[in-house]
């Protein structure tokens, strides 16, 4: 009875074929995972600071709100401490979730910087939280961070 | 020829807080681009930064990939004494290019 309809058994298994393949063309054309994870700005905090406590506050982040080139982003970060010989910060650390190496830079200063600021420009890999880490000489470690959209992103990865 | 761009102040008051600004030309290739062939750009980029003031170390800096091409840094330094601030800068290669500004303190 060549004419009779495939039992449902075999039409199921087609469909499930056709799941299949379709599934497979998504996972080809999904990224490899070239990009920093916030799991990465984790394990790049840890390997400079160990597994010690970072407070919110202190560090004060600015990014334009529209990063229209991502090659080029001006970023400045600035701790507020009085930079005295007794109180003053002594290194900061700036992080990505979404480039493809999760550390950005760090800047060492000290009681003879007087003011705890730095500006750069840096690159940006997609619309991000960029966030800093203060380390001051009391060994204690602050944080802020600040969001920008980034509408042409650097770092494409085309592999 | 790397050109080097810094903004020092020529004069300060004592204990005065001064702006530095500090700029190399310099491509920073982040080791992500591939060429018009599709073949991987090598990475080249500067890591270290580093500010003397009559010699001694009072701001540095150690960058990845992620700053941008012809890295620019703008910090501070308290004006303490007359003398002579050096700008330093290393790539990962090992090479190192420098500048001065002289600075005067009233």
């Amino acid at each position: 009875m060549p004419d009779h309809p495939a039992p449902p058994e075999t039409r199921f298994s087609r469909r499930a074929l056709i799941r299949l393949g379709a599934g497979t063309v998504l996972i080809a054309a999904t990224p490899l995972p070239a990009f920093a994870t916030p799991d990465d700005v984790k394990a790049a905090q840890q390997e400079l600071f160990g597994s010690r406590v970072i407070r919110d506050g202190r560090v004060t982040l600015k990014l334009p709100a529209i990063a229209e080139n991502g090659y080029s982003v001006p970023f400045s970060v600035e701790i507020d401490s009085p930079m005295t010989e007794d109180d003053h910060v002594r290194q900061i650390a700036i992080f990505s979730p979404r480039n493809p190496i999760a550390s950005v830079a760090r800047f060492q200063l000290g009681p003879r910087a007087g003011r705890a600021a730095v500006a750069t420009r840096i690159r940006l890999g997609g619309t991000q939280a960029v966030q800093a880490v203060a380390e001051m000489n009391d060994g204690s470690l602050w944080s802020g961070s600040a969001q920008t959209v980034v509408t042409l992103a650097a770092c494409v990865v085309l592999w | 020829m790397t050109s080097i761009r810094l903004s020092v102040p020529q004069t300060a008051r004592k204990d005065e807080i001064i702006e530095l600004k500090a700029l190399i030309q310099h491509p920073m290739e982040s080791g992500y681009r591939r060429g018009s062939r599709g073949e991987q750009i090598p990475r080249n980029i500067i890591t270290r930064f580093e500010c003397l003031y009559d010699g001694e170390l009072v701001f540095s800096a150690d960058f990845h990939p992620a700053i941008a091409a012809d890295p620019f840094l703008k910090f501070y330094t308290r004006a303490v004494r007359s003398g002579t601030l050096e700008f330093r800068w290393t790539d990962q290669h090992g090479e190192t290019w420098s500048d001065t500004a002289s600075l005067s303190v009233t």
